[in-house]
């Protein structure tokens, strides 16, 4: 079994290249790769193509930070705040420069993944029918449903992201791993990318993991890279482990508002912060705080062999 | 009791969803409807949400977004995008319930782009689940603060389509279900009238006059002939959705 633990820092230098695609969380408003994002915008990553179907304000620090050229995505926001400044000054004034946006549902951006995980070249859905999705998204195609004559469809394409980041509750050092909660896209991700790195709360034993193979999304030779991190989700949530820092968001909110303030909150968050590990002593006890303390374990169930 | 509008808008959208049903909710006024129909008249309501959750009723605990523990905690089921959407997507919801940005004549809902999307004015978050919700639900429940120029004569882009252009151009797209049942706003009802599904007023809130829910339209509302007041909130459901907002936060 391999060792493939790495801190986030030498698993983005290692595994994120300029121009890749990125699937960056895919678990909604949940467990968001912040950690590496931050990392992302430190290493000065640039042409990314940002994937997910809602990824909060992720995709938003990273296009203000000037990484991403292309949005892939259902929606880009900041769900505790509103709309997504940087996103949309990019979008309507071209700052800090163009971007393009490849507008998806989240059922059309699920397909694309799924197809992207299965090899299957594209999926023919109803869905975006009668939507001007098509309009500005034109790799969706139009098409007659061949087995019901008249009927049109339209073809969603295979997506199959250079690299996906990914927080779970627990790894082994190899990448066997447990993931729950709401799901999202996060199997999907996993296994269409050419790359996978963890971002884990905690590292275990083999044994625990294989303990509960019905909690494995995917399996560890899909996995490139684990990096101890604990809270590397702040401030998005993660299951049994960490609350939602709404207050977080809403700062980041108020002060991207105009692009000064985005800098300056840039700045404080991310390059004068050194890593990760100097991220989690700046929160300090605002971090232990967030905490879920409660413990809520399901009733046990039984693998026994004989 | 007194009441406040927002709660009389949460409270006339909840009486939409019947006993029993499959419902796809969208977060904050979507989901503050779904809780009061599932404390009051639709205890066997399933709710979906679009992160892979279902749940019989709303989460006790507070929490801001869909994803939060609470809403998981408890959940009646805890999967996939691609499954949960997949139960729209079969046909299997009966009603999905959306909060939106801009909604026209017809009914289509615009979360995308104001202005030409090529150099937009205002880039709005985009769909989300809601393209889907509209395409393939059973019935589309829209919920939405009465403004002229949020309920416009026609969306500049249509994230989730309605009745499109009305008469029979939903079917002839492609879409062989669904089409939008209610705009629920805070001053009144407006429901799809005769064959170009038009949306025209259906009910109006009490306290309201007809004039003011006219002038607070984008486009010339018609009125249906059997058009009469909501009936005001019952004790039970104004309890139902307090137990649900405890901080007031509709009122």
């Amino acid at each position: 079994m391999a060792d493939k633990l790495a801190s986030v820092a030498d698993a983005v230098a290692a595994l994120v290249r300029d121009g890749d695609s990125l699937v960056i969380g895919a678990c909604l408003e949940a467990a968001i790769p912040f950690a590496a994002v931050h990392e992302i915008i430190r290493q000065g990553r640039r042409g990314l193509n940002a994937i997910a179907p809602i990824s909060d304000a992720a995709t938003d620090m990273l296009i203000g930070a000037g990484c991403v050229e292309r949005v892939t995505g259902a929606w880009v926001g900041n769900v505790s705040g509103g709309l997504a400044h940087n996103y949309r000054r990019a979008a309507e004034q071209g700052l800090p420069h163009p971007i393009a946006i490849e507008d998806h549902s989240n059922f059309s951006l699920a397909m694309a993944l799924m197809a992207g995980a299965n090899g299957l070249p594209y999926v023919p859905v109803r869905s975006l029918l009668g939507s001007d999705i098509l309009k500005t998204n034109r790799r969706l195609i139009r098409a007659d449903d061949p087995f019901s004559p008249g009927k049109p469809v339209i073809l969603v394409p295979a997506c199959k992201p250079d690299v996906a980041i990914l927080p779970v509750q627990r790894s082994d050092r190899d990448g066997n791993c447990h993931f729950w909660g709401s799901l999202v896209l996060v199997q999907e991700a996993a296994l269409a990318a050419e790359r996978v790195i963890l971002l884990a709360d905690e590292i275990v034993d083999t044994s625990v993991i294989v303990s509960d193979p019905n909690r494995i999304l995917f399996p560890s030779f899909r996995v490139s890279a684990v990096c101890p991190a604990r809270a590397g989700c702040h401030p998005s949530s993660l299951t049994g482990v960490w609350r939602r820092d709404t207050p977080f968001f809403v700062e980041y909110h108020t002060r991207s508002r105009d692009r000064e303030g985005f800098l300056s909150w840039l700045r404080e968050w991310v390059f004068d912060v050194e890593g990760h590990e100097a991220y989690l002593d700046k929160l300090g006890d605002r971090l232990e705080r967030l905490r879920i303390t409660g413990w809520a374990p399901p009733e046990p169930v039984n693998f026994a062999a004989v | 009791m007194g009441y406040s509008p927002r709660e009389m808008m949460i409270i006339a959208a909840s009486r939409e969803i019947r006993d029993g049903e499959v419902v796809f909710v969208g977060m904050r006024l979507p989901l503050a409807a779904f809780g009061v129909a599932a404390r009051t008249h639709a205890p066997n309501a399933i709710g979906l949400f679009e992160n892979g959750l279902a749940r019989f009723a709303p989460a006790v605990e507070p929490f801001d977004t869909m994803s939060d523990p609470p809403n998981i905690h408890g959940a009646a089921w805890a999967t996939g995008m691609v499954q949960i959407m997949g139960r729209l997507h079969a046909g299997q919801v009966d009603v999905g319930f959306i909060g939106g940005a801009e909604v026209d004549r017809h009914g289509n809902v615009n979360t995308s782009y104001v202005g030409d999307p090529a150099r937009p004015r205002v880039k709005l978050p985009g769909s989300g689940g809601a393209a889907d919700i509209a395409a393939t639900c059973g019935r589309l429940l829209v919920i939405m603060d009465h403004e002229p120029k949020r309920l416009v004569e026609r969306v500049d882009f249509v994230t989730s389509p309605g009745w499109l252009d009305g008469g029979e151009s939903r079917s002839a797209a492609g879409l062989d279900r669904g089409g939008v049942a209610a705009i629920i706003t805070n001053l009144a009802i407006l429901r799809p009238m005769g064959p170009d599904h038009g949306m025209g007023l259906a009910s109006i809130h009490p306290g309201v006059s007809r004039q003011q829910a006219i002038d607070a339209t984008g486009w010339p509302l018609a009125v249906a002939p059997d058009a009469g007041e909501t009936p005001p909130p019952t004790e039970a459901e104004l309890a139902a959705l307090r137990a649900i907002d405890p901080e007031g936060f509709w009122r």
